[in-house]
């Protein structure tokens, strides 16, 4: 990296933002992140970002806690103490398993969700008491801040942030 | 245009063929009902006399008033067995018709229901399959006369569906007395008419307003379509309900399930869905639907998970608090549909739920015509089977068989439904150009 600057520019309006951002994309301008007040439809496409893969996640941790769920109730119900279910047969799983059913649902939901919101703290680098990040606060109200690195050419790209419609933008040096 | 009402003609003779002669089997198998009578009596006697005496007494008064009559006299039971088996064959074919003729005129019905939500909604993705829906629903005039007059002609006695219907039966059957202010052939026949003829209304009355909003400068039509769709959603969840108490559950008057109507409901919206997802598909494969993009498609998949998931909810609940409670009266529904029909029963719960909960799960697959066009065949054969498992095991006992009767009874409604619903789609713009929202769907973008 030849410098640690960067350009913030901010942006009022989401829509001004999407085109914005596609026509830095265009001059190749390299787009360090984009803070966002919330999820601006069609930004990731915009930005090039890869589809997400928790949705995958998802699948797998329904799978555990479908699992888990299967395990346990065996154990619980049938194995060790076994329980008398609408005076079906006691020692069958499969004979039982339509009063299961609810706790299979559940559990795989639990697994799915629970797991899903973790593992998106982890990759998201998020945890309790955590410094934020966000260059400005303005982002968590109503400001958009499209976050551009530098390579000496600080004023083609100055216009080029101003003819998009940027309401203000400021020169960052990272290296304090 | 006109090239398409030809192909659907070809497409609905192609398919009406082989079902005439089905029919003419149909008829056959009718007239020969008298050796059936003969063989299957003579099984009868030896094995399902002995079986039903033996150990299923709850079972044994599943089907009718007959089977009841029959394990109380122990006497002339063999005979009444036989008698029993003869209407249950006898009423095999009718009763195939009778499930093919329902299914089409519910898909026709669950698409009404869809349709009046997106337009109570004031939705703005499905604008562009608004006349896909139409046309779809311009089935359900002959649908629900064809189902009508079948009905009629069991209040006429000419087949034996209803057993309610029968006043022998229903003088030797306590239950079915206690249920005759509400199951007799008059005011059941009235019924029937009465939510017919609200059901076209409402139909007749919206594409009344969605072809002159085509042309109109205002959007005075569309409120109105709004107004009469708000409306009819709430006359058609109560009649549906009914209906489906009617229809369907008093053939079986022993029987009820509390839940039943939103089950019924279920299988109608998934199967009306599906049906205009594969018929947008088609129309777009030959270059009629240019602006449905796959972001349509998806949402209509979606639509067929989510609903998928729905009925099983719905079936689930239904089976599991029958199934836990065990109450003889009500547990015989499902012990004949798992003793007798275990692999149909069984088989379209893969169809309706696993196979397409884990096929339409991604959202990729949602978007892709040859998925989706492959989940919707099975989806809708397992609703088909659906209704079967509803009404045979009522109507005919264990003596069910894929056979002709049911194939051509299909085969025909598929080919009338075909045939109607693109001679519908051919007789008005395919784009409903004058609708305020139109430009919304048509750069509608996931």
């Amino acid at each position: 990296m030849s410098s640690n600057k960067v350009i913030h520019a901010l942006y009022d309006d989401d829509d001004v933002l999407l085109k914005a951002v596609k026509s830095i994309k265009d001059e190749k301008h390299p787009i360090e992140e984009v803070y966002t007040p919330f999820p601006v439809h069609g930004l990731d496409k915009v930005l090039g970002l890869e589809g997400t893969r928790i949705a995958i996640m998802s699948f797998i941790y329904g799978c555990i806690g479908f699992s888990v769920a299967v395990a346990m109730i065996n154990y619980i119900m049938i194995v060790d103490w076994p329980q008398n279910i609408g005076g079906k047969p006691s020692f069958s799983f499969l004979e039982n398993m339509p009063a299961f059913v609810p706790v299979m649902f559940e559990m795989t939901v639990f697994f799915a969700a629970h797991l899903m919101v973790i593992t998106f703290y982890l990759r998201s680098k998020l945890w309790p008491f955590k410094e934020a990040e966000n260059p400005n606060p303005l982002t968590t109200d109503d400001k958009f801040l499209v976050e551009v690195a530098v390579e000496e050419n600080e004023k083609e790209l100055t216009a080029l942030l101003k003819k998009t419609g940027a309401i203000d933008i400021a020169l960052i040096d990272k290296d304090h | 245009m006109l090239i398409l009402v030809g192909a659907a003609g070809l497409v609905a003779g192609f398919l009406s063929a082989p079902s005439s002669v089905a029919e003419a089997q149909a008829m056959v198998a009718d007239a020969h009902h008298g050796e059936g009578h003969g063989e299957a009596h003579g099984e009868a006697t030896a094995t399902g006399h002995g079986n039903n005496h033996a150990d299923n007494s709850p079972a044994a008064e599943t089907t009718d008033g007959h089977a009841e009559t029959a394990t109380h006299d122990a006497e002339t039971h063999g005979d009444d067995h036989g008698e029993h088996l003869l209407h249950q064959l006898q009423n095999k074919p009718w009763a195939a018709l009778y499930v093919a003729a329902f299914f089409f005129m519910m898909i026709a019905l669950g698409t009404l229901a869809f349709y009046a939500i997106q337009r109570a909604a004031q939705a703005g993705w499905s604008i562009l399959l608004f006349r896909v829906m139409e046309g779809i629903t311009a089935y359900l005039l002959p649908g629900t006369l064809i189902v009508l007059f079948l009905l009629v002609l069991s209040g006429m006695h000419l087949n034996h569906l209803f057993i309610w219907m029968d006043p022998e039966v229903v003088a030797h059957d306590k239950i079915i007395q206690g249920k005759v202010a509400y199951l007799n052939v008059p005011f059941f026949l009235a019924r029937a008419v009465f939510y017919i003829l609200g059901w076209n209304f409402y139909r007749y009355i919206s594409r009344k307003y969605s072809l002159a909003q085509d042309a109109a400068n205002d959007i005075s039509n569309h409120k109105k379509n709004f107004r009469w769709s708000a409306g009819f959603l709430v006359f058609f969840i109560v009649t549906e309900s009914m209906m489906s108490w009617d229809w369907i559950m008093s053939i079986d008057p022993h029987w009820f399930s509390t839940l039943f109507g939103w089950y019924v409901f279920a299988s109608m919206f998934v199967s009306g869905i599906t049906m205009i997802a594969l018929i947008t598909i088609y129309l777009k494969s030959k270059g009629y639907l240019p602006e449905v993009n796959d972001s349509h498609i998806h949402d209509l998949g979606k639509f067929m998970f989510g609903i998928s998931v729905f009925w099983t909810y719905l079936w689930f609940s239904q089976f599991m608090l029958i199934w836990y409670s065990n109450i003889p009266e009500e547990v015989t529904y499902f012990i004949t549909r798992i003793e007798d029909y275990n692999l149909p029963f069984f088989g379209m719960l893969v169809m309706n739920f696993i196979f397409p909960l884990l096929v339409l799960m991604n959202s990729d697959y949602k978007r892709s015509n040859y998925i989706i066009v492959g989940v919707g065949i099975v989806v809708v054969l397992g609703h088909y089977i659906d209704i079967f498992n509803m009404i045979m095991p009522s109507a005919v006992g264990d003596q069910w068989f894929i056979g002709m009767a049911e194939i051509g009874g299909f085969l025909f409604f598929l080919g009338l439904f075909l045939w109607v619903v693109f001679s519908a789609l051919s007789k008005a713009p395919l784009i409903a150009k004058g609708d305020p929202y139109m430009g919304e769907s048509e750069r509608y973008h996931y």
